[in-house]
């Protein structure tokens, strides 16, 4: 494996190697918590949190895991990290805590989570992991606040619950587009970034897996 | 990996340590931050029942929420009689340390409701609920009851508050479900809301309450305007739930004896 630098274990997932924009992972809760965005930032604050405290506890121990259990080893540190989180949410962000409900335990799901303890965890010394972990959470939350910005302004009209274009019905000159606050707009949302990401830089574009043949026979007709 | 790293003792040692660490680490969490989250779920019902009656201020501070929660008596209620319990009698130190949640669930304190009394599908009653009622000048204001059934996917649990006549609704609202976001989610829509104040529960007999939704929307000519409100679009189901949890909990196995004395002044 080539050297990395703390630098580029930090940096690149942000830009050059988003785990949503390029590795496709973590789309669920990407469209589950993105319709507000105080919650998006708690939702990305904890999972930045998770994922480097769980990648730097999976590389502590990386080398005690036996490799026939080291997937069900990862889960467990990850599961108790993503209830530690819940219960610091419980205690003092209670309200939030409502709204995430369900999404704060399915961090244990997130692909992300378990993808960079997975494929770096296991292969780095843990203050590289932690870094990694922090990297690849910082690219996770700006994918996430650019969505929750677009959606909350353009569907509610506010921003963090501050009104910044006045709705029609409040006396205002704003009709809102209701489908920025149904989960089915981050998929547009999502694709057109992607979309604009790779056109800016192109190596991110994926070779096309099959061409099709042009037609040699001329049917019909 | 060597050898050794891959030994059914080494496997075994290892994951039990883990799981002992990660026991410790969660258990600890846990314990330690239970108070503040109680302190938390308190504080939520209180909100709850002010946001209910309708008195609840945009922006209001949590100390601003308890002093304002001061206001409210609360008291027990026996179901079945319609009468006030002391709670000193159930050896507890005052009303609010009665949690009717756990009550539901001993079978000293509930009892278990047969298939055609069970409309809200909760399989068990408390026999008695904690009510908050205000007086304003000495005047019966606002009484805040509390509501459970079943929706689509969850159990719904909320507030009913209704004005001194104890006929009229004041608010509604749900704390806690988990039905489906957009959809049956939108219990808690306070444009949905809006729509309660004013309805009234009962008509002639008061044992029978009459409130209902309706699917397709309320016909302002329908006799029975007073009664129904607009159905939730696409969430038949949850409607159906809120609909049947009314029933129950204004009938007669829930509070229809305890709002007709109220109403007559008994207690």
């Amino acid at each position: 494996m080539s050297e990395v630098t703390a630098r580029q274990v930090l940096l690149e997932p942000i830009l050059n190697n988003n785990p949503i924009a390029l590795q496709i992972l973590g789309i669920c809760s990407a469209l589950a918590v993105t319709s507000q965005l105080s919650v998006t930032l708690v939702m990305a604050i904890s999972v930045t949190l998770v994922t480097a405290c769980s990648s730097f506890a999976v590389s502590l121990i990386r080398k005690q895991i036996p490799s026939s259990i080291r997937i069900i080893a990862q889960m467990t540190i990850i599961a108790s990290m993503v209830i530690v989180v819940d219960q610091v949410l419980r205690a003092y962000a209670y309200e939030i805590s409502k709204q995430l409900s369900v999404f704060v335990g399915l961090i244990i799901t997130n692909c992300i989570v378990m993808g960079r303890a997975e494929a770096f965890a296991m292969k780095n010394g843990p203050i590289l992991s932690f870094l990694d972990g922090i990297g690849n959470g910082m690219g996770y939350s700006a994918m996430l606040i650019c969505l929750a910005i677009i959606r909350e302004l353009f569907g509610s009209g506010k921003l963090l619950g501050y009104t910044i274009l006045p709705l029609v019905k409040n006396g205002g000159w704003y009709v809102p587009n209701g489908l920025l606050l149904l989960p089915p707009s981050a998929f547009f949302l999502i694709g057109l970034l992607i979309w604009a990401l790779r056109s800016w830089k192109k190596e991110q574009k994926e070779a096309g897996e099959f061409k099709l043949a042009a037609h040699k026979v001329k049917e019909a007709f | 990996m060597s050898e050794q790293h891959e030994s059914v003792k080494r496997t075994v040692i290892v994951a039990l340590a883990l799981c002992i660490v990660c026991s410790v680490v969660v258990s600890a969490a846990a314990v330690l931050l239970k108070p503040l989250q109680v302190k938390n779920q308190k504080l939520d019902i209180r909100t709850s029942v002010l946001r209910t009656a309708g008195m609840l201020k945009p922006g209001e501070s949590a100390d601003e929420i308890e002093k304002d929660f001061a206001r409210f008596q609360v008291k027990l209620v026996r179901l079945d009689t319609g009468d006030y319990v002391d709670p000193k009698s159930l050896g507890l130190k005052d009303a609010a340390a009665f949690d009717q949640r756990k009550a539901a669930k001993d079978p000293a304190l509930s009892r278990a409701l047969s298939g055609t009394e069970d409309i809200a599908s909760i399989k068990r009653e408390a026999n008695i609920a904690k009510v908050y009622i205000l007086h304003e000048d000495g005047k019966l204001k606002r009484v805040i009851l509390p509501i459970h059934g079943y929706g689509l996917w969850s159990t719904l649990w909320g507030f009913i508050a209704l004005k001194g006549d104890a006929n009229t609704v004041a608010g509604l609202g749900f704390y806690q479900q988990a039905e489906t976001p957009g959809l049956g989610g939108e219990v808690d829509n306070p444009k949905w809301k809006a729509l309660w104040p004013g309805k009234k529960i009962y008509g002639d007999n008061v044992e029978d309450p009459l409130i209902h939704l309706v699917k397709g929307g309320v016909d302002p000519a329908s006799p029975q305007v007073d009664h129904e409100v607009d159905a939730l679009s696409g969430a038949t189901l949850t409607s159906r739930g809120v609909t049947n949890l009314l029933q129950f909990w204004l009938g007669k196995e829930g509070f229809a004896p305890y709002l007709k004395k109220l109403r007559a002044g008994e207690v």
